[in-house]
């Protein structure tokens, strides 16, 4: 998986480098800004009330 | 026969690539998985913790900001007599809000020489999850300074977690609770744990149904243990004296207090 994406990926290794750490931060991005935040609100939650 | 000897291994080194290549696309897939279930959880616990608890505390600063240049607009020039803080006399008791609205705001030395935080109408998850509230007042309980029990619940972990340390107040601590007219100091007097459904807790004299107040109490409601949600900790305290805001803030929090009017 990770070896095809090497593979597909231009260039020299610099250039494949930098194109995978760009990659890795517009994934973190998006985690952080919409799928976190979904999952999240999905996800059960903890109670702190008090309730019959 | 040379042909033979080099074709051999070489299929069989390609078939055993191939059945590798198998396994460890699997192996990345669950690689990757548990990658990101550890990323979620390190969002949730910590990364957004922390966010949450700066914009809550932000968000107090700026209730604070604005009471203060309210009540600096509402004081005539000359007007300058302000009241002995020797006798406040009864506290004021604000008249009920609207849902989400946040009134007032939480300030426990205890819990950090910072802390200060948002408290707003109503416990559904619009307040103990919002960026910018986080601690919510039971609607049914009284305002702070009220006769009766002035109780709150907040997340202990994740989502701000502003009552992440709640079992590390000691008989004695101050609890203030900051509103437009000034500041209601509580004293901290013990935790008790009970069940979810322990609702006797929040009541006007806590686990006596139908009693009637003459006590003017404090109540933070929570999960317990941490990160759980099995049993509920709750921290009481009792109505010591209040402070008009046309006296100041008490001493013991004038540093936070005056972080918002300084701005």
């Amino acid at each position: 998986m990770y070896g095809a994406l090497w593979r597909a990926l231009p260039g020299p290794v610099w250039l494949r480098i930098i194109i995978l750490v760009l990659l890795a931060v517009v994934l973190l991005t998006a985690l952080v800004l919409w799928v976190f935040p979904l999952i999240d609100s999905l996800t059960v939650q903890q109670d702190v009330t008090v309730e019959e | 026969m040379s042909e033979q000897s080099v074709e051999r291994p070489r299929a069989s080194r390609r078939r055993a690539r191939k059945r590798l290549n198998l396994v460890g696309i699997f192996g990345e897939v669950f690689i990757t998985a548990g990658v990101l279930i550890l990323l979620f959880l390190g969002w949730q616990l910590w990364f957004n913790d922390i966010v949450f608890g700066n914009s809550q505390r932000n968000s107090a600063e700026e209730l604070s900001s604005q009471w203060e240049e309210d009540f600096e607009a509402s004081v005539e020039p000359g007007d300058e007599e302000t009241p002995t803080a020797a006798d406040p006399g009864e506290p004021v008791v604000m008249a009920a809000v609207a849902e989400n609205a946040k009134f007032a705001n939480l300030i426990i030395p205890r819990l950090g020489a910072d802390y200060k935080r948002p408290v707003a109408e109503g416990v559904g998850n619009s307040v103990l999850n919002n960026a910018t509230l986080g601690t919510g007042h039971y609607a049914s309980s009284a305002m702070p300074g009220g006769m009766g029990n002035f109780a709150l619940a907040s997340h202990r972990t994740a989502y701000g977690g502003s009552f992440h340390n709640i079992h590390q107040l000691v008989v004695g601590d101050s609890i203030y609770v900051e509103t437009e007219d000034g500041w209601y100091k509580y004293i901290f007097r013990g935790l008790e744990y009970v069940k979810p459904s322990g609702v006797g807790v929040i009541l006007p004299v806590p686990q006596q149904p139908g009693v009637e107040a003459t006590e003017r109490l404090i109540t933070l409601t929570t999960c317990n243990p941490f990160l759980s949600s099995a049993e509920r900790i709750i921290a009481y305290g009792v109505f010591d004296s209040w402070y008009p805001r046309a006296g100041g803030a008490p001493s013991e929090i004038s540093a936070v207090a005056t972080a918002a009017a300084g701005r």
